[in-house]
């Protein structure tokens, strides 16, 4: 078992991105991006390659694509006005300012569900990140290949409402048993 | 063995055990589906002590969180500090002083030494046996008064900052953590003959509460519940941090799968954690306790970041997420008897009521820290 050897299966099993991270400076040494329907595939990899399950949690991204097109926009600018002032050093015309990119909707912002497996033998910690829309939180569940996700899952639909399709017992585990809100979700206001 | 319950002949009652029970250590409640004074089905329900530690640290800088790590696991919270604060170290790009790191090391060791003192108090209590409890939190007291004078404070130790360490130790306590070394490793061989050889413990516990190396890894149990079931894995030798891979100690691991092998694993964990502060001692550089040019303010760089580190019960990851602002975006806190309490309705199935408590018992739970 080594860590390059996981990366190839785990390429060929159907992830998006498998990369490798600097231990000492993030503290996993796998970064696997996979689309919800391949995290089964990807899962049973792991486990077959004898990987324990750590841990299973949510990031909410509420604000994520605004920030991103509110960066994208700022860096235009930036190179429009580089631009200008290099031509009016130059002495030259300023060409005219290109108009404005044509702002389409929004695409939705993410929630992303993020799945840690550890080695027994060998240290090599693989953090595999799967991402849906926020109004359509949906990814298989792995309670069945791994009996211990079955608790791990039932908190993150607790904090962040993802539902984890297939699983046994989806009811709330330390929330209230009658819980029907998400804590950690960014626009949850007590 | 859960068969035998399903014939038509056999009726099951369900049975509450807690959310008040001397058994559970807090506020733990299982539901238990019996046939007599066999468990046909258990199920843990959690959450009667969540406080949702995870929201808070989304609502306060990344310091105004130091205190309420010692609040999780209140029987090893300096390993915790030490969890939390070298995330973020790792995050901020900070250097540690060496000497800083030297007594993190100490004090996290002696921390958990009084832990396994309490777990094997409280653990013989559950079966039956007073007295041992009584010479454990003897022992136990010295350390409070230890760590006291270095921390101030007694369970709940906010001890550890980013960069180092909040004061430096007094004269006294180097002779007193030597005394308390000395006076531990005389007391061990009692605990031996008074406990470990009784027979009623080693009928109460040898060949029962068995847990596969399989099933650990299904359910991802770490500390002294794996190594009980044969795998050496200890986060202190498997991914190194801090100056553990200076320190010359090993990692007791029985293969017999059963109660009395994580008992023996604990009890063994004693002697190596004296083994360890006492090189800790010895080799003490001088020198500041905490970093210069410690930012006050603490703003990682964007991204995510993982340390684990080895508390008395297992694992403890914390996973933060930065924004690049002054408090954290996401702070994933992962404890191990959440996983290794998992396990426990596959375990004891089929067992007899008595035994499924020793397990309860063996795996050492502490239930503020998998409520959170």
């Amino acid at each position: 078992m080594n860590c390059g050897a996981i990366k190839q299966k785990l390429a060929a099993s159907g992830a998006e991105a498998v990369i490798e991270t600097e231990y000492a400076r993030k503290g996993f040494a796998l970064n696997v991006q996979v689309a919800p329907e391949q995290l089964v595939a990807a899962v049973s990899v792991l486990d077959a390659e004898g990987f324990f399950i750590e841990a299973v949690t949510g990031v909410d991204w509420l604000g994520e694509q605004a920030t991103l097109r509110k960066e994208a926009e700022a860096k235009a600018a930036a190179e429009a006005k580089a631009k200008a002032d290099a031509a009016a050093a130059a002495g030259e015309e300023a060409p005219a300012a290109a108009p404005p990119a044509e702002q389409g909707e929004l695409a939705e912002d993410a929630l992303e569900a993020v799945y840690d497996f550890n080695h027994y033998d060998e240290f090599c910690r693989v953090t595999i990140r799967t991402r849906m829309v926020r109004s359509k939180p949906e990814v298989p569940t792995i309670s069945h290949i791994y009996p211990g996700a079955d608790w791990h899952e039932r908190e993150t639909h607790d904090f962040f409402g993802i539902i984890f399709v297939g699983h046994p017992y989806l009811v709330p585990l330390l929330l209230p048993e009658d819980a029907d809100y998400h804590p950690l979700l960014k626009d949850f206001r007590p | 063995m859960s068969a035998f319950a399903k014939s038509e002949a056999n009726e099951t009652f369900v049975l509450n055990l807690g959310p008040q029970h001397p058994a559970t250590h807090g506020v733990l409640r299982v539901k238990l589906t019996m046939d007599g004074e066999y468990i046909v089905e258990a199920e843990p329900v959690l959450g009667y002590i969540h406080r949702m530690h995870e929201k808070m640290g989304e609502n306060r800088t990344w310091a105004q969180f130091l205190p309420n790590t010692g609040r999780m696991d209140y029987l090893h919270a300096l390993a915790y500090n030490h969890g939390y604060v070298s995330v973020v170290e790792r995050a901020a790009g900070i250097e540690v002083p060496e000497r800083a790191e030297y007594l993190r090391v100490i004090t996290a060791e002696l921390n958990r030494v009084s832990s396994h003192l309490l777990w094997f108090g409280a653990f013989i209590l559950d079966l039956g046996g007073f007295s041992p409890l009584l010479y454990a939190f003897d022992d136990r007291e010295h350390i409070l008064d230890l760590l006291e004078s270095v921390t101030g404070s007694r369970l709940t130790y906010c001890y550890f900052r980013f960069g180092g360490v909040y004061n430096d130790i007094d004269d006294n306590f180097v002779p007193g953590t030597r005394a308390f070394i000395k006076r531990l490793r005389d007391r061990m061989p009692m605990y031996h003959n008074l406990v470990t050889k009784n027979i009623i413990l080693m009928k109460r516990l040898q060949e029962v509460g068995p847990i596969s190396a399989e099933m650990c890894r299904k359910y991802g149990a770490t500390g002294p519940v794996c190594r009980g079931s044969g795998i050496n894995f200890d986060v202190r030798k498997h991914e190194p941090y801090s100056i553990y891979p200076e320190m010359d100690f090993d990692v007791p691991v029985y293969d017999q799968c059963e109660s009395m092998a994580r008992y023996m694993v604990r009890m063994d964990e004693i002697e190596q954690s004296l083994r360890i502060i006492e090189q800790g001692l010895d080799k003490l550089p001088e020198g500041p306790v905490m970093a210069e040019k410690v930012p006050k303010i603490i703003k990682p760089a964007k991204g995510d970041y993982y340390h684990a580190v080895e508390t008395a019960r297992g694992s403890f990851g914390v996973r933060v997420v930065s924004d690049g602002s002054n408090t954290p975006y996401r702070l994933k806190l992962r404890s191990p008897t959440f996983s290794n309490l998992s396990l426990f309705g596959e375990a004891c199935q089929g067992m007899l009521l008595p035994d499924a408590l020793a397990l309860m018992g063996s795996l050492d739970l502490v239930i503020p820290e998998i409520d959170r």
